[in-house]
């Protein structure tokens, strides 16, 4: 394979019958003379084994562009779960050489290992298998049915009128794609199979853009508790590290919504304050410019 | 093994425009089934980026339905069913309030109030949005209300293939489910499509997976009309290199927030084009323009142009644009607060679909109704950014109370005859039986080439006929795919299945441009260079002829009336970008003191 890595053909000069011609553009495919192997793990809840596939390199390919290849030209059966090819959905969820990763921004090149240029891929370790890449993640969704929606308080009617601020940092959490990776990662869920009695990462984020929302007047702390066993987490931040989306999830989630129990077990005036005034205290919550890449609205 | 399911009424796609189709029609009291082929809340409607469409007037107080209504029928080229636009104009500001009454969030003004952000196309500073994340916001905050709303049913990647019908009217659906390959058929009152637009039958595409037309196919199918087919939107800039990341979309945003173009020589080259709007100027036109610089050699090293945004300073560019930042360090190694982005045209939305009542979504088949993208109509010949947020709430809500109160009229649920499921069901397990056939995938592969060649952003009569013969080609060797292993989650399968409803659309999209031999709106016809008054007085409606051909007419667009027509007069004017005009805007806001509805 010989390699076009240049400007794109000259368009051909707009004569009357070369018109057709004109229309097309040619591209660029960024073909190399690299490959690389994918090693992927094929079966379902009966068992399976890994399966080697030589795939062709092409420029900046992602590890989901080499599972389309295979599907494409050696096993059309293969099955991954993905939605929008660009790291918005949470859909392609696996693992890459072991490790939680969204199959559509993890270019090849970037974990192929240099010693035998192999690329390890196999499916979520949390959650039930259904057939190679793909697996059952229903149980976050009952979970999440559980929690308590938005509760305004009653007569209270939008349009509101809220802070800059305060979206702010709500909006760290809302932009969870839901890939379930940190699930994936967190080892009460992963090792000790805590689904009974553990919400995990994930919901405990959904539980804080609630509780932390201007306008929110539901009291979620009660199941915070018993049955999300937000004191299971015992802050190891693995989850905050796989998390595509670079929510602080043990900082900014966790920690506060701990901290806020603590303060109903043990003081119940601070409680109460905070319940009253429900802008959270310096000592929990970061100051919003002090986060990680927290967006808000462009001047204007 | 089949499972048969009984509800009052069927949404078809849990996109924006289905889910909130859900919810008005479990809220008036129905039994509602939500069936979607991805997991909730993957639906393509997650991608959108820039924002919801809304004259709020929260930023810039001139704004009002009125020249809401006015732009989006100029930017449609006036072929848009204008009754949908004042519908539409009206009632979004509504719902995106109503959004924030669901718990949604939005960006805000110094005043504590819903933040506007300019677009294409849009006269003031128009689009309600979170950063550059606002179809994320859309749909966690209407499947959190739906998941919430008693009688509501979700069936994740369960993809419906074929609609059913009882004595003339819809009466289900039949399909799979994706994990265990089982064949379902659905059984309801009415039906709601909201199974949103088709951008996979082209190479260059910013769709995820999902769009392949299954709706609109299916309707036709059923004997509904599809309309407006010829209008498929480039949307100006997507990334163009690395070749992995090609299509993926570049918001509009980045213009929104003061981003220009520039050819390679530097130039900004679209005061040539549009020395008003400039950057700004509705979708057809700027992607147009990038072709034309291409064309003339003067396009950037990977066919495209440079979309420059540094002169912002990376804060303001973190800050507004970060999932652009991101997605360009990830997947390009590009910093875009450093260097300007390298973007070209990708196919972005199908303004055409089945043809509905405006203000009930009523389609011409009784008992069937469809919203969102699937549905023509609000768009006309082109969309702008930002009204396809706005779509969906709108004529979801409006599709789903009135699929309620149509699953009310009949006293029984209807029940379909077997043959119809039974036939669908051999249809798509038939490429599993054959040992040797024709590979979907690669069907798909040469389907796209052969529209992205003659069918895409420029056409000729000669280019679309090609596109045809190729159509119809792969349409007779599709009747030969081949594929192995077994019915569960198996994407060579569903990959056979889709590409049956590709080929339909793509079908309908070539016969429908053919048909309009004028350039209007995103179809831009080399060979009729102009515009026809005669054909902005017809949308081209595509159906099932006797015999199983595919027929296309003109059908008459009813004439407006004067006081709507008045609202058209005149010129979009420039929404100030907030680069420009931000302290201007603050004062502004400040001075009027914003009011909320703006009509
Ligand atoms: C990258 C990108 C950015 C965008 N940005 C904006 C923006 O800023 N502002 C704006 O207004 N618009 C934007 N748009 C357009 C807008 O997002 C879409 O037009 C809109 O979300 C469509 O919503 P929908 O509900 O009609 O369909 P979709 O969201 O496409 O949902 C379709 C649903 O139907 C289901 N479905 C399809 N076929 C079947 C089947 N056979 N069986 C069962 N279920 C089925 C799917 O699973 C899915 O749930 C953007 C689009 C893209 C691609
Ligand atoms: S920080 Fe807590 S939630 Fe996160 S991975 Fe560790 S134990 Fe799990
Ligand atoms: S918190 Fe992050 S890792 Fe967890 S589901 Fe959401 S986006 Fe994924
Ligand atoms: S496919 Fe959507 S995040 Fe990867």
């Amino acid at each position: 394979m010989t390699r076009t890595n240049g400007p794109p053909a000259p368009p051909s000069p707009a004569a009357a019958d070369a018109e057709d011609q004109s229309l097309r553009i040619a591209y660029d495919d960024g073909v190399t003379d690299r490959t690389a192997t994918l090693r992927v793990w094929r079966g379902d809840a009966a068992g399976g084994a890994f399966v080697d596939y030589e795939v062709p390199v092409q420029e900046g390919m992602v590890v989901l562009d080499a599972v389309h290849w295979i599907q494409a030209h050696r096993a059309a059966d293969l099955a991954c779960r993905w939605n929008c090819k660009a790291g918005k959905c949470g859909s392609c969820s696996a693992e890459v050489n072991g490790r939680p990763a969204l199959l559509c921004t993890t270019r090849v090149d970037a974990v192929t290992r240099p010693q035998d240029r192999v690329v390890v891929v196999q499916p979520m370790q949390t959650f039930p298998i259904i057939r190679d890449l793909v697996t059952d993640v229903s149980w976050n969704y009952e979970v999440n049915r559980r929690i308590q929606p938005f509760t305004p308080a009653p007569g209270e009617r939008a349009p509101f009128v809220i802070a800059e601020p305060d979206i702010t940092r709500v909006e760290e959490y809302r932009r969870c794609i839901e890939c379930f990776l940190c699930q994936d990662v967190c080892h009460v869920l992963r090792e000790h199979r805590g689904q009974d009695r553990f919400f995990g990462p994930r919901q405990l984020v959904r539980i804080a853009s609630l509780e932390l929302h201007p306008k929110d007047t539901a009291d979620r702390l009660a199941q915070l508790r018993a049955e999300a066993g937000v004191g299971l987490c015992n802050i190891t931040k693995c989850c905050t590290e796989v998390c595509p989306e670079h929510i602080r999830i043990t900082d900014n989630a966790i920690i506060p919504l701990k901290e806020r129990l603590a303060d109903r077990e043990f003081d119940p005036i601070r409680s109460l304050w905070r319940r009253l005034r429900p802008v959270p205290m310096a000592s929990s919550i970061p100051a919003a410019d002090e986060r990680v890449a927290a967006p808000a609205r462009p001047p204007g | 093994m089949s499972e048969e399911i009984e509800t009052d009424v069927l949404v078809i796609g849990a996109g924006g425009a289905g889910l909130r189709a859900a919810i008005a029609a479990a809220e008036a009291g129905c039994r509602v089934a939500v069936a979607c082929k991805s997991l909730l809340g993957k639906a393509h409607t997650v991608m959108a980026e820039g924002g919801i469409a809304a004259a709020l007037a929260n930023v810039d107080a001139e704004d009002s339905w009125e020249i809401h209504f006015g732009d989006t029928m100029r930017g449609g080229a006036m072929i848009n069913d204008w009754r949908m636009v004042e519908l539409f104009s009206h009632e979004v500001i509504d719902r995106v309030v109503e959004l924030e009454q669901w718990g949604g969030v939005f960006s805000r003004t110094a005043h504590g109030l819903i933040s506007q952000r300019a677009f294409g196309a849009h006269s003031w500073r128009r689009l309600a949005h979170i950063g550059d994340r606002t179809g994320l916001e859309l749909i966690r905050t209407c499947q959190d209300r739906l998941v919430h709303t008693d009688g509501v049913t979700v069936h994740m990647e369960t993809t419906l293939t074929r609609l059913l019908e009882d004595r003339g009217r819809v009466a289900g659906a039949c399909g799979y489910r994706r994990d265990s390959g089982e064949l379902v058929l659905i059984r309801a009152r009415s039906v709601v499509l909201a199974t949103g637009g088709w951008g996979r039958m082209y190479r260059i595409t910013s769709n995820s997976w999902e769009g392949t037309g299954d709706g609109a196919a299916m309707a036709y199918q059923l004997g509904a009309e599809l309309k407006d087919m010829e209008f498929v939107q480039f949307h100006p800039t997507g990334m163009i290199w690395p070749p992995g990341a090609r299509g993926i979309l570049v918001t509009e945003a980045v213009r929104g927030e003061g981003g220009l173009l520039r050819n390679r020589e530097g130039e900004r080259f679209m005061e040539r084009y549009d020395h008003i709007k400039k950057e700004l100027s509705s979708r057809d036109v700027v992607a147009r323009s990038i072709f034309k610089e291409v064309q003339a050699g003067r396009g950037s090293p990977h066919g495209g142009a440079f979309l420059d945004i540094t002169h912002r300073g990376p804060q303001a560019i973190r800050r507004a644009l970060p999932s652009m930042v991101d997605q360009f360090a990830s997947l390009a190694g590009v910093d875009i607060t450093k260097e300007p982005m390298e973007v070209a045209p990708t196919i972005h939305y199908t303004m055409g679909g089945v043809t509905v009542e405006a203000a009930t979504g009523q389609t011409t088949v009784p008992g069937l109704f469809a919203a969102g993208e699937v549905a023509a109509g609000l768009h006309g010949a082109n969309r702008l950014g930002g009204n396809s947020l706005g779509d969906i709430l709108v004529f979801g809500r409006r599709a789903g109370e009135a699929a309620a109160a149509a699953a009310r009229e009949l006293a029984r649920t209807p029940a379909p005859h077997r043959l119809q499921a039974e036939a669908e069901w051999r249809l798509l397990r038939e490429p599993l039986e054959r040992a040797h056939g024709e590979n979907p995938f690669a069907l798909h592969r040469e389907l796209q080439e052969a529209m992205q060649s003659g069918a895409a952003i420029a056409r000729t009569e000669s280019s679309l006929r090609e596109t045809l013969a190729r159509v119809l080609e792969l349409t007779e060797r599709a009747q030969r795919m081949a594929v192995p292993g077994a019915p569960a989650y198996n994407p060579g399968l569903s990959t056979a299945r889709d590409l049956r409803f590709m080929l339909t659309i793509s079908e309908a999209i070539v016969r429908s441009g053919l048909e309009r031999r004028e350039s209007r709106g995103s179809q831009w016809r080399l060979d009729f260079p102009e515009r026809d008054p005669e054909l902005g007085r017809v949308n081209f409606a595509a159906h099932l002829a006797a015999g199983g051909e595919m027929g296309v007419r003109p059908v008459p667009i009813p004439p407006m009336p004067d006081d709507l027509a008045l609202l058209t007069a005149g010129e979009t004017r420039v929404a100030a970008t907030d680069l420009a005009d931000a302290a201007d805007a603050r004062q502004r806001v400040g001075r009027t003191g914003a009011g909320w509805g703006g009509r």
